[in-house]
């Protein structure tokens, strides 16, 4: 019925396309009038002055979990706590004495971008951030 | 070899090398990052739109549901209320369990000749399983990129995201779904390779899609586990894009714009191919329809008026030429008493 317009279950097929649409252009609406911004995590003063961390910025950035998944690995079932950079410079394994030392406000540095990509890592599940108070 | 997919196997690298190299080329981030995603997204809408359209103009005259169980009959039968629906209700729950759980397919036998001729239809729930498999962990890691698109982020999205992960191998964790569907798609893909009926009526556009999913989870999996994105820069890249004011992020990398053209690929090649079954189990008139044939008349709508000479128009014309070669006719000449009006039922 090449020539035939009439369009069966009208009410039906149009109900259908709308919900649909409505599901498709979810992130368009539910974000409309929303600028949000990237996040700026605060380095912390005693970071700034250490200049560099761990492993170089750039590296950090997206491989850091990786590096404290190493840590705790070879810890815990280990028992070494020293880690060698790259420059040969040694670090005590450990997120509360090592990386918060530096990165003294969670809430300013890790929270601000795992909150914006929606990440929650479960090392808060262990380790506290001493200065924090819930 | 076999021609059909080979054709799409070369098609989907070809892709991935475009995109690779494209993003690279001065101003290739804004082609494939801005222009083509959104050009994907409006093409596959109005597709879908168009496609849906298209097909609700196709009138079903009849009622035509595929009939799995007794149907209302008499009232000492008992029914069976969603495998034959005679309600509107049924459908939906026919409609729902098929759309959501792929009930039919479960029903697949697979018909093999064993002790030389003997005809047995044999248990294969493969099938079902690993496409129940692709399709809901294709929505589970659809669902879970809503993070990418939306802030904040719906409590939802975190528990899914947060499920999704909880065997807790690794960091990042290791995402169940994403495994589950690449494992899915190879044995979709195998299936067509290593069955000799299934090679045989494989096409390259059942190929394709399969290439291209699996190349879509391959290159997803490849950044989060293994060569690693910036995944701050992605989230305003992609936050850019929901809220129409589309800039690239610097150094976001190569395979995030292969990734993202596969998408767009998919989108825009969506309304055109078998993958529009997303929105036809809706339309499937043997799943969507009550079976009520035996009490509801359906007219067919394309019938045009036919023009009928019954037999009482032909009695009434012919009527006194009737009972003067002494044919039987049903109603008597006016003329004539009604007490003499012959029988009925000796009209042939």
């Amino acid at each position: 019925m090449t020539n035939n317009k009439k369009i069966y279950d009208k009410g039906m097929v149009i109900i259908g396309l709308c919900i649909f649409v409505v599901v498709i252009t979810f992130p368009f609406w539910f974000n409309f009038g929303n600028a949000a911004p990237a996040p700026e995590p605060k380095i912390a003063d005693k970071a700034k002055a250490a200049k560099e961390c761990v492993r170089p910025k750039a590296f950090m950035k997206v491989e850091h979990m990786q590096i404290l998944n190493e840590w705790r690995d070879t810890v815990v079932r280990d028992a070494k706590r020293i880690y060698v950079n790259s420059s040969g410079k040694e670090f005590n394994m450990s997120l509360t004495n090592t990386c918060l030392d530096c990165h003294t406000e969670k809430a300013e540095f890790c929270d601000k971008c795992h909150d914006y990509a929606s990440v929650s890592p479960y090392c808060w599940e262990c380790h506290i951030d001493p200065k924090e108070t819930k | 070899m076999n021609i059909s997919y080979m054709y799409s196997l070369i098609a989907v690298i070809v892709l991935f090398l475009l995109a690779y190299v494209g993003a690279m080329l001065p101003g290739g981030e804004v082609f494939f990052g801005i222009i083509i995603p959104y050009l994907a997204l409006i093409i596959f809408i109005l597709g879908f739109i168009n496609r849906i359209i298209d097909w609700a103009r196709s009138p079903v005259p009849f009622r035509i549901p595929t009939t799995c169980g007794q149907e209302k009959s008499l009232p000492w039968i008992k029914p069976n209320s969603i495998d034959n629906p005679t309600t509107t209700g049924g459908v939906i729950i026919r409609m729902f369990l098929e759309v959501v759980f792929f009930r039919s397919l479960f029903r697949n036998t697979k018909m093999a000749l064993k002790e030389g001729d003997k005809l047995s239809y044999e248990w294969e729930k493969w099938l079902w399983l690993f496409s129940l498999a692709f399709h809901w962990t294709f929505f589970v890691v659809l669902f879970r990129h809503l993070r990418f698109f939306t802030e904040p982020v719906p409590a939802l999205v975190e528990v899914v995201a947060k499920l999704d992960g909880f065997l807790q191998i690794g960091l990042p964790e290791l995402r169940i779904s994403g495994v589950v569907l690449l494992g899915a798609l190879i044995f979709l893909f195998l299936r067509r390779i290593y069955i000799p009926q299934m090679r045989f009526i494989s096409l390259a556009s059942d190929y394709f899609p399969l290439f291209l999913i699996i190349g879509i989870a391959f290159t997803g999996i490849l950044m989060r586990y293994f060569t690693k994105v910036d995944i701050v820069g992605v989230k305003e890249f992609t936050m850019s894009l929901a809220t129409f004011k589309p800039h690239i992020t610097q150094g976001i990398g190569s395979i995030f714009y292969v990734h993202l053209f596969f998408v767009s690929v998919l989108l825009a090649y969506f309304p055109f191919s078998k993958l529009m079954h997303l929105g036809g189990i809706f339309m499937s008139p043997t799943r969507n329809m009550v079976n009520n044939n035996r009490f509801k008349r359906h007219i067919n709508p394309w019938n045009y008026p036919v023009e009928v000479h019954t037999y009482e128009q032909y009695e009434d014309e012919f009527r006194e030429k009737m009972v003067g070669v002494g044919l039987p006719v049903v109603k008597p000449l006016a003329a004539k008493t009604p007490e003499e009006a012959k029988e009925p039922e000796e009209k042939e």
